[in-house]
């Protein structure tokens, strides 16, 4: 059972992070953080089919990290599912066509190192 | 979508580009300490309710009975704007080790509130991650667009 929340997890997480990515990316920046600005935001990416979508797959991986917190320890669960880290950095160049460059590879793989380490 | 995205304005001024910076740190820091406190209250109220995984989505409903649930995803929810604003102006790669830094927070956490035992690999684990977080955070947010006027 753990391992597969853990995998439903990390799937999902992945394809949400990957679907609002894409979605805030062709928002467009926001400038605007007042109430009202943030309200107008919210509607207009209500109705972009990636930010919806990617918010149910959130949705998704969340209830699942919740299950995975009542049967796994949070020092399990937090570094394992920090495993996504590297799959989110190759999905982006592949799917997102992001501008990956040897920093933001040596971030992910050491972040992911790191996290592995302090799991031990 | 182009080579450059016209909804990026371009920030001319000094001050213009401090104030980017700022508003670009804030954000990082803001989902970096919303993420990891609503993590923490989160595992906090799951342990209290000895929760069993189940097929009935009454039952995962239940949870925000508890209040350490509730501020847990008041939390997470403030982190998850923090990391949409992020995303509307950052690349995908950029923002996911750029917030790693809540690692490092969560195992203070366990270090300073819960007691916990700091090994030396896990001192070492620490480290390599801060490393790799100061390794991704001087990049440009955005590569497509190489801007210059974000990056520390």
């Amino acid at each position: 059972m753990i391992w597969l929340l853990l995998l439903l997890s990390v799937f999902s997480g992945t394809a949400g992070d990957l679907l609002t990515a894409k979605g805030m990316s062709d928002h467009g920046e926001i400038h605007d953080f007042r109430p009202a600005a943030v309200l107008r935001v919210a509607a207009v990416l209500s109705r972009n089919f990636y930010m919806v979508s990617g918010i149910l797959t959130q949705a998704v991986s969340f209830f699942s990290f919740v299950a995975l917190l009542g049967v796994a320890e949070l020092s399990f669960a937090v570094p394992a599912t920090a495993l996504g880290n590297v799959a989110k950095t190759l999905f982006a160049k592949l799917f997102l066509r992001e501008e990956v460059g040897w920093r933001r590879w040596a971030g992910a793989l050491l972040v992911t190192c790191g996290v592995c380490l302090v799991s031990l | 979508m182009g080579c450059i995205d016209t909804s990026v304005p371009v920030f001319s001024t000094k001050a213009a580009r401090e104030q980017r910076k700022w508003k670009h740190h804030t954000f990082v820091a803001l989902a970096v300490i919303a993420n990891t406190l609503g993590n923490f209250l989160l595992s906090l109220g799951m342990r209290g309710m000895n929760f069993r995984p189940s097929a009935s989505a009454l039952d995962y409903l239940r949870i925000f009975a508890n209040p350490w649930i509730d501020l847990g995803v008041a939390l997470l929810i403030i982190w998850f704007g923090s990391q949409l604003s992020l995303l509307s102006w950052s690349d995908l790669s950029y923002v996911v080790p750029a917030t790693a830094a809540s690692y490092v927070l969560t195992a203070m956490l366990g270090i300073l509130f819960l007691h916990e035992f700091v090994s030396a690999l896990r001192w070492a684990g620490i480290f390599v991650i801060s490393v790799g977080v100061m390794v991704v955070i001087g990049t440009s947010p955005r590569a497509r667009l190489r801007a210059p006027e974000i990056s520390s």
